[in-house]
């Protein structure tokens, strides 16, 4: 029962995504920055790149036991469930291991060479999408109802519920983010659920003080007095008349916020406060490869896969955010 | 002016006297004292004479209320005391690291604005070239790369490779300028893609304004437009977006100083969450607080000083 709730979560989440990228197209401003982002090749490859994370971290999400070991195995450790665990270290496409007093053949080829207890390179960074996908989307849910609620009131109302919440960001703002993160990590506990809070929390105030500005320029236009002439109530205000007006700046705020909540990981599992060494993440590789570089022979291979794929999810988010700003609202245009 | 920074100071108090509380609270609410005894205390289950003997030794004894307010006051007044593993005290360290953590951290801050401006004014000069398309993609490519990245690779290519630079550790006085040297690079490149980027926008507005038409109508040479009324004008947010970083310059960068071995505060940060030092954390995010808050107030000056137009009511 359990299994099928835990499947269940990331296929539902999933589809529901595809249905909104997919629904979108209908409305007549989305139309356009569709029309607008799919003549530009680079940010539709750019896409496609994400799509590929999302795929692997799906296909790692969704588990079942296997009938042999009664061990839960996730699909893509199905797929790669041939892939021959070594001794030992061996270079990418070598064919024999590295770094012990007596060299042994391998018995298979592996593209990313293997690591120190002989797992295949290739297979752990590509565990690691899971993780860094999960953070990063996440931490967007966790921002994503703060900030908007919160910007929102704060804008309307203005006054008091304006100073209040003002208040408060100024406070939580004036704590340097990576003291704030330590503490609360320190505080909280170790665990991938815990930092994305943590993260989500040092991070909501950029998009807050966005959607505060927002809500204040839009609060006196004309549609929302005819609204509010019309007998609407603020709350009707909000959500249905100003809400979808800020609908692309939050899109675009979130998807370039995305990477940084990815590379927030690795620094904090560098700093030894970051995701538990159980899950596979890249900050975990990058993290072991600094001792691996001090070996004879270097082991580079672990460091470059996992930075590798870190850098291109990364470009990839860059890259597609700044043409969806582009593409949604020409007048952001960094020309 | 006068009256304008003292305004400004006094909101700052409310603030400071709020962050002091609640990292008191939220060590205190979620972290109580024994817990933090239990675990520096190094040893295996420790009896309850030896925490209560620990709590008295590092001041958590007294009742729940008096400690919160006691502790609140003692970081509203710099009281740092004493750390949690050793017994060192706090202000002293702060002390001693400031000097090494500030001189990497100003080397960082000076070089990163003069390599970004100047990257900036060239990428502005060739806009809408391929020299511009090219030399923005340079800078999200270079964004996209984590700094840990940047730190271990560099340091391994350059120091162990290469040979250049000592692979770590710190030295005062002239003589120490080698160790400070890669640590200064690797965060300069570390921040180099997103402010290049950040700044060129900032001329590009300019570029598009009345003023730049009317120097190209009269005559006036593209480069002189860009480096005597452009490059001025720019100048407003660049000032008014950097100041704000350079009171938390005393703060170092973590990642950096722990990686290349440097006793600044970064690394008596480190050591201290490795040794779960909540004395020291705490501390810590005090004092960033304070220097950040600062910072603020440093921004709003100066752009009363750079922008004639902004008037202090």
């Amino acid at each position: 029962m359990m299994t099928t709730i835990n499947n269940l979560i990331p296929i539902a989440i999933a589809s529901l995504l595809i249905g909104i990228i997919v629904n979108a197209r209908r409305t007549p401003l989305w139309a356009e920055a569709y029309r607008r982002l799919g003549r530009n090749r680079v940010a539709m490859f750019a896409f496609a790149i994400i799509c590929f994370y999302g795929t692997v971290a799906l296909l790692d999400s969704i588990a079942w036991q296997d009938s042999k070991t009664s061990e839960s195995q996730t699909i893509l450790d199905r797929i790669f469930s041939g892939v021959a665990v070594e001794r030992t270290y061996s270079a990418p496409m070598a064919d024999m291991t590295i770094g012990e007093p007596k060299l042994h053949p391998l018995k298979a080829r592996h593209i990313l060479g293997t690591d120190g207890n002989g797992r295949d390179v290739f297979f752990r960074t590509l565990k690691g999408c899971r993780t860094a996908i999960l953070i990063g989307s996440l931490t967007s849910l966790i921002v994503l109802p703060i900030g908007l609620l919160f910007g929102l009131l704060a804008g309307y109302y203005g006054k008091v519920v304006d100073d209040t919440i003002q208040y408060v960001y100024t406070v939580v703002g004036s704590v340097p983010d990576i003291l704030l993160l330590i503490t609360l990590v320190l505080v909280l506990g170790r665990g991938l659920d815990k930092i994305c809070y943590a993260i989500g929390f040092t991070s909501w105030i950029g998009l807050c003080r966005l959607i505060r500005g927002e809500t204040l320029k839009h609060r006196d236009r004309e549609y929302v007095r005819a609204a509010r002439s019309l007998g609407a109530s603020d709350f009707r205000i909000m959500t249905r008349h100003i809400l979808p007006n800020l609908l692309p700046i939050v899109i675009i705020t979130l998807v370039l916020g995305f990477s940084g909540f990815v590379m927030m990981e690795t620094i904090l599992t560098y700093l030894g406060i970051g995701v538990p060494p159980e899950f596979g993440s890249w900050g975990n590789m990058i993290d072991s490869a600094r001792m691996e570089l001090a070996r004879e022979p270097v082991i580079w291979w672990h460091l470059a896969s996992a930075s590798g794929a870190l850098f291109l999810l990364v470009l990839a988010f860059n890259i597609f955010g700044d043409a969806l700003r582009d593409a949604i609202d020409p007048r952001l245009r960094t020309r | 002016m006068f009256k304008y920074i003292l305004r400004r100071i006094l909101y700052a108090v409310p603030i400071l006297i709020t962050v002091s509380f609640l990292t008191i609270m939220l060590f205190y609410g979620v972290f109580p004292p024994d817990r933090i005894a239990r675990q520096n205390l190094s040893i295996k289950n420790p009896s309850p004479k030896q925490i209560q003997k620990w709590l008295v030794e590092h001041g958590y004894d007294k009742p729940k209320n008096e400690q919160v307010r006691v502790q609140t006051i003692n970081l509203l007044t710099l009281q740092f005391g004493k750390s949690d593993a050793n017994g060192e005290d706090i202000w002293e360290h702060v002390r001693k690291g400031a000097v090494p953590s500030f001189s990497i951290a100003l080397l960082i801050f000076v070089g990163v604005q003069v390599a970004s401006i100047g990257a900036a004014l060239f990428l502005a000069y060739f806009r809408g070239t391929y020299v511009d398309q090219w030399g923005t993609f340079l800078g999200v490519l270079l964004m996209s790369i984590n700094s840990t990245i940047y730190i271990i690779t560099l340091q391994f290519v350059l120091g162990k490779i290469l040979k250049l630079f000592p692979m770590g550790g710190y030295q005062g006085g002239l003589t120490g300028v080698r160790f400070v040297l890669l640590p200064a690079l690797i965060g300069i490149i570390a921040s180099l893609g997103g402010l290049t980027r950040l700044y060129r926008t900032f001329m590009l507005e300019e570029m598009n304004l009345d003023y730049v038409r009317t120097a190209r109508a009269k005559g006036v040479g593209e480069s002189a437009i860009l480096f005597k009324h452009v490059l001025k004008n720019a100048a407003i947010p660049i000032i008014t977006s950097s100041v704000a970083t350079i009171p938390a310059l005393f703060l170092g960068s973590i990642l950096v100083e722990s990686f290349f071995n440097i006793p600044g505060l970064g690394n008596y940060l480190v050591d201290a969450i490795n040794s779960a030092d909540f004395a020291v954390v705490r501390s810590m995010v005090f004092l960033g607080t304070v220097l950040t808050i600062v910072g603020y107030i440093m921004t709003d000056i100066c752009y009363a000083l750079v922008d004639p137009r902004v008037r202090l009511e």
